[in-house]
């Protein structure tokens, strides 16, 4: 787990270059820094300013080697490198509100962009004019769409948005791709049909309390698109799995709301929010639950030392209990709440590496194999063995 | 000065009422909520059996019903059903809840504090730290959030 701390202002959002030699991060501010890794240091090596907003979306396409990036200005540009120097082709997105997400599609022909205006934006690159046109999803987008993850066969797309609910969008665009085969999300697909719609807080009946939910933060497809997760602020995370009986599980953590999440195998996930630290959560597809799998930073466990009474008593005063811990802040590598994870190595179907940012400017590398053998340490941690032990196995650790 | 600063009449208008997009929640049909049962849980509380009382006054929670009676109603109930345990069976009680029940046990509590009355909030409170033990600070943030309260 190795931190680096970039900033001392929130990094809005990030992105990897394709060999994770280089990152691109917005800084809190209207540009874009690419930073480039140099032994233990890192250098940044562009600056790409062009937005008039701040940026709150960047995606790098591994392939192509393009970066596209959204901002608060209603504005999206792709940037390509010409040489030593990226050179941004605006890209009107026709809507009035910030945009607020931003991914490519997995074949990299084109993109989508969630935006405060109640719509997604699909644009793809019409090569008679030139220029990037894009086809709006606005059905039955009720609030600002949050987060956007593609479906591994380009056509599929995943939003998660203000208005409580996560959604399956077909964004089939038929002048740049052929027509998709059937998934178990649907066969039929035209552009903007909706595939799925999560409930009001994803429980049937369960709670009294089912209606309304949170807003969507992080929605995530698993590398074989037929799982979906999302996390809610209203402290929940669940997963779908397409077809006909579309069954959705949820858990309520007993977290604050988690932000972000990834599928590292087709069975876990990782997530992370404003606890500042990632969690992992496994999901059992025969019984169709999910279970809190554990807290991914573990803390090196300090000596206890003795406590003199004068601190007791200081203990007292200020915190009302007379504990031994004198931690004065949190324990975590990350010292605010964590906004954003990326998987580095290993898709999300065998994941071994994954980036966390936040808003504490700094940058986390978790290694996954490292972990696992922490959690191992830590008997505490064994509420779930059997299923911790069957989501590690995907990972080929245990 | 131009004026038509004399009036600030226009700062009483509710904006958000003209907006053709505004955000309207889906009514769920929530005309057939009651409320916990008066008569079972008093009888339950004089019998003395507080667990059985607890189980009985969270259920049939007054959500989506429009009645703001039926809520005080649910809301007076539940209050004195948590009155009536003791300092040390409060922890045994909320052990009792599955995690929905701790969900549900804390939006009573913050609708609680809501108003207080002579000792509620005393009461409350130990409940409070109670649930907030079982349920987390996620169990708070689903109070927070959640659209339809109890």
């Amino acid at each position: 787990m190795a931190y680096h701390s970039f900033l001392l202002e929130p990094i809005s959002c990030h992105s990897w270059n394709k060999d994770r030699t280089q990152i691109a991060l917005c800084p809190n501010n209207h540009d874009v820094h690419i930073y480039k890794k140099d032994g233990t240091k890192w250098i940044k090596i562009h600056e790409l300013k062009e937005h008039n907003g701040q940026v709150t979306g960047i995606d790098w396409a591994p392939e192509s080697n393009r970066i596209v990036t959204c901002g608060t200005d209603r504005n999206a540009y792709v940037w390509s490198l010409k040489g030593e120097v990226w050179k941004p082709t605006l890209v009107i997105l026709r809507i009035n509100r910030a945009a607020r997400c931003v991914s490519w599609s997995p074949k990299e022909n084109k993109f989508a962009v969630g935006s405060g205006s109640r719509l997604i934006s699909i644009c793809y690159f019409e090569q008679e004019n030139d220029w990037w046109v894009c086809k709006h999803i606005k059905k039955p987008i009720r609030s600002t769409v949050l987060s956007l993850d593609w479906h591994p066969n380009n056509v599929l797309l995943a939003a998660g948005s203000c208005d409580f609910k996560c959604r399956v969008f077909s964004a089939y665009i038929k002048e740049v791709e052929e027509k998709p085969g059937p998934t178990v999300w649907g066969s039929k697909m035209p552009f903007g049909e909706v595939l799925f719609e999560s409930g009001p807080s994803g429980v049937s009946g369960g709670a009294g309390d089912g209606a309304g939910g949170g807003w969507v933060h992080g929605v995530c497809f698993s590398h074989s698109g037929n799982r979906l997760a999302w996390t809610s602020h209203d402290s929940t995370v669940a997963i779908a799995e397409g077809g006909k009986t579309s069954t959705i599980s949820s858990l309520s953590s007993e977290t604050l709301p988690l932000l972000c999440v990834s599928f590292i195998t087709e069975n876990s996930l990782v997530a992370a929010g404003h606890d500042c630290y990632p969690v992992l959560f496994v999901y059992d597809g025969t019984k169709g639950s999910v279970t809190f799998g554990g807290k991914l930073d573990v803390p090196k466990q300090t000596s206890q030392r003795g406590i003199s009474a004068r601190e007791r008593f200081q203990n007292l005063d200020r915190r009302a209990t007379s504990s031994e811990t004198t931690e004065q802040g949190l324990e975590s590598l990350h010292k605010n709440s964590i906004s954003q994870i990326s998987v580095l190595e290993g898709g999300k179907s065998k994941c071994s590496t994954f980036c966390t940012t936040g808003m504490d400017g700094g940058m986390v590398t978790w290694d996954v194999k490292s972990l696992e053998s922490a959690l191992k340490d830590l008997k505490i941690l064994f509420l779930c063995s059997q299923s911790l032990k069957s989501a590690l196995k995907d990972l080929e650790i245990v | 000065m131009s004026k038509n600063t004399v009036s600030n009449r226009f700062r009483t208008v509710d904006v958000d009422e003209y907006d053709e997009n505004k955000f309207v929640d889906e009514e769920d049909g929530g005309e057939n909520q009651l409320g916990p049962d008066e008569a079972e849980v008093d009888s339950l509380i004089r019998q003395g059996n507080l667990m059985e009382a607890l189980q009985a006054v969270l259920k049939n929670p007054p959500i989506n019903t429009k009645n703001q009676n039926v809520k005080d109603c649910a809301e007076g109930l539940v209050l004195k059903v948590l009155s009536a345990f003791k300092s040390s069976d409060v922890d045994k009680g909320v052990q009792s809840l599955d995690k929905n029940g701790v969900d549900l046990l804390m939006k009573y509590i913050y609708k609680g504090f809501e108003t207080p009355s002579d000792n509620s909030s005393a009461v409350l409170l130990q409940w409070h730290e109670k649930a907030l033990s079982a349920g987390g600070l996620g169990c708070i943030v689903r109070v927070l959030t959640a659209r339809k309260t109890v």
